[in-house]
């Protein structure tokens, strides 16, 4: 069985967000990079589990992305992973993101394609449905479990208040989220193993883009924490009542 | 041309969140001069003709068994026949759980632009711009859609719909469909509980509670006020309470009118899934904690003593 497994590059959780060139990109200064916290925890280490299972499963690594993404596709390798593909192009638009990784997908051959439910940068959750539409595949969403039984997938995913458990045949897109597998770290072996796993760049296709960012803007900033005291919280209950008047 | 919104429903129920949507995607006909059409798949037990309070002129319903349950591929498919039917140049969804699993692929199969996630309607005085939330909460983006097709997947509770008095027109919605792929075989729901998503409360607790037996004084708080329940990602982890109840950047993400948090220090990953929410307020003992930074209103307190005189006041104002 052949897996692929998309990774996307984002800041660091707790990196400051600010935007540079009149508000019109994000100022990437002394930012630290991470996998996705959702492509890394739950696609890959449930990628890399389905193999534990089956050794001759093939996993491959898919980044979009300029050379400054090697690093975290790297990480990536050393947590798991046979090979990485990276197509060398940067782009914010998820429809050209999703049709470079439909290209390589197409040629590949893979029985099950992988995302995290969302990145933590643009938040489109939009990769894994844009890839299963373009490849004429199924797709399931929001996967908090997957299991595989031959070529019968069982993958529950979140719905409003709970939960729906769905059975597919393979081959699937599969976006995943917490539930699916237990975040890994990588081990001393893995690290040595990465470096010498083939990463290879792959030229862009030419698509054009749907959307463009026009501008960023920060929230406007609080106006400061009214502060109650702790001998008086009936008093929190009226302002909450009154004054903001939620109930 | 028409404004078309996708209703999502469950159960035979129209979602909160696609009443937001039909409200919204009303607003923006208004706006762009033409007018709002909504297309309901699968069967229900909802009156359709009421979307008309929400500024549906038209109903396009395809009430077939095959898609009371979501196979995004078939919905796709079915809503790309609608959108031509009805001549759509602007197609809205929720970004609800079905809408995400919809939204791209419809995106990818028209060859046509996405906004997911918008917060506020198009500005259409030049091109066509729409607002979302970017990096989880804490900034926005405006993002231009280049193509003749826009389509625009609004975030739950970012939208609150303006009731009018008309009555939609419904119409049955002949569509080609195939058996579906995905096949649903259970749903498990949490009875008696209001969704996360959709909560417009919601009472949450961190590690400050010391533990699961204390998770009565939140369950409390939250059945007197109608409110959901949610967690901190630690408080999940411990298995203290089920996944489904984590927010923040790698949980839910949600934006209700009110988001009250016990003993939840505010670290940044935790406030990047819930500072959207209108009104914060922060129950915590440690005055240096980062949450009040974020908050509206706090209580520099031991939750242990706050709580119980909090609850006993609601119940009085309640009248319980
Ligand atoms: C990549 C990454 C992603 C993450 N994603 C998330 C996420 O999505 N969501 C999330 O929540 N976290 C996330 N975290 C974890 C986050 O950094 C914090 O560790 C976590 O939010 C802490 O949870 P907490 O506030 O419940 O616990 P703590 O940090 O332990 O805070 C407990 C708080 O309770 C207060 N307290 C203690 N006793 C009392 C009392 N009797 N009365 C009142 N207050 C009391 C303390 O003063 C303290 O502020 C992430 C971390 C990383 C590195």
């Amino acid at each position: 069985m052949k897996i692929l497994v998309c990774i996307s590059k984002t800041p660091d959780t707790t990196a400051k967000i600010a935007f540079a060139d009149n508000n019109t990109k994000f100022a990437a200064d002394g930012v630290q990079w991470i996998i996705n916290p959702y492509d890394e925890w739950y696609a890959l280490v449930r990628a890399i589990e389905l193999k534990e299972k089956d050794p001759s499963t093939i996993i491959h690594l898919i980044n979009v992305g300029g050379a400054d993404a090697d690093p975290i596709i790297r990480k990536a390798l050393a947590l798991g992973g046979d090979e990485a593909i990276r197509v060398n192009t940067d782009s914010t638009d998820s429809f050209t993101i999703a049709s470079q990784i439909a290209n390589v997908a197409r040629e590949g051959g893979y029985e099950l394609i992988f995302t995290g439910k969302e990145t933590i940068d643009y938040n489109g959750s939009s990769i894994g449905g844009m890839v299963a539409e373009l490849l004429d595949m199924p797709f399931v969403s929001l996967a908090t479990k997957f299991e595989l039984a031959g070529n019968m997938a069982t993958i529950t995913r979140e719905i409003e208040g709970g939960e729906e458990v769905a059975e597919v045949n393979i081959p699937v897109v599969v976006s995943c989220q917490k539930g699916m597998a237990e975040q890994r770290i990588p081990n001393m072996k893995g690290i040595m193993g990465a470096r010498t796993k083939p990463l290879k760049v792959v030229e862009p296709a030419a698509v054009e883009a749907l959307t463009s960012i026009e501008r960023f803007e920060l929230p406007p900033a609080k106006a400061g924490v009214k502060l109650v005291s702790p001998d008086n919280p009936e008093e929190l209950v009226r302002l909450l009542h009154e004054e903001a008047k939620l109930f | 041309m028409s404004v078309l919104i996708y209703i999502d429903q469950a159960e035979g129920q129209i979602k909160k969140s696609s009443f937001e949507a039909a409200s919204y995607g009303a607003k923006l006909a208004e706006q762009t001069g033409t007018t709002a059409e909504a297309l309901v798949l699968g069967n229900v037990s909802d009156d359709l003709s009421a979307l008309g309070k929400y500024g549906i002129k038209k109903v396009h319903h395809v009430a077939d068994a095959q898609l009371d349950h979501l196979d995004a591929q078939l919905f796709i498919k079915v809503i790309a026949e609608a959108a031509a039917a009805s001549q759509a140049d602007i197609i809205v969804l929720s970004a609800n759980v079905n809408g995400k699993a919809i939204a791209p692929g419809l995106s990818a199969r028209l060859k046509s632009g996405l906004v997911a996630g918008a917060v506020a309607l198009p500005d259409t005085s030049n091109g066509f711009v729409v607002k979302k939330g970017v990096f989880s909460g804490k900034a926005f983006a405006n993002i231009r859609i280049n193509s003749p097709i826009k389509i625009i997947s609004l975030t739950p509770n970012a939208f609150t719909p303006v009731l009018g008095e008309g009555v939609a027109e419904v119409a049955p919605f002949t569509a080609t469909i195939e058996a579906p792929k995905v096949k649903v075989t259970a749903t498990n729901k949490v009875k008696g509980q209001i969704p996360l998503s959709e909560a417009e409360l919601v009472i949450s607790g961190g590690r400050g509670l010391k533990g699961p037996e204390n998770w009565g004084m939140i369950e409390e708080l939250a059945q007197l006020l109608g409110a959901a329940t949610a967690c901190s990602r630690a408080v999940a982890d411990a298995h203290w309470r089920p996944h489904h109840e984590h927010v923040g950047q790698t949980g839910g993400s949600i934006a209700p009118n009110l988001y009250f948090a016990v003993g939840i220090s505010g670290a940044i990953q935790h406030l990047a899934g819930v500072n959207r929410s209108k009104t914060i307020v922060v129950i915590n003992k440690d005055p240096e904690a980062p949450f009040f930074k974020a908050a509206d209103y706090g209580i520099v307190g031991d939750a242990f003593e706050v709580m119980p005189k909090i609850i006993e006041a609601v119940k009085k104002l309640k009248g319980k």
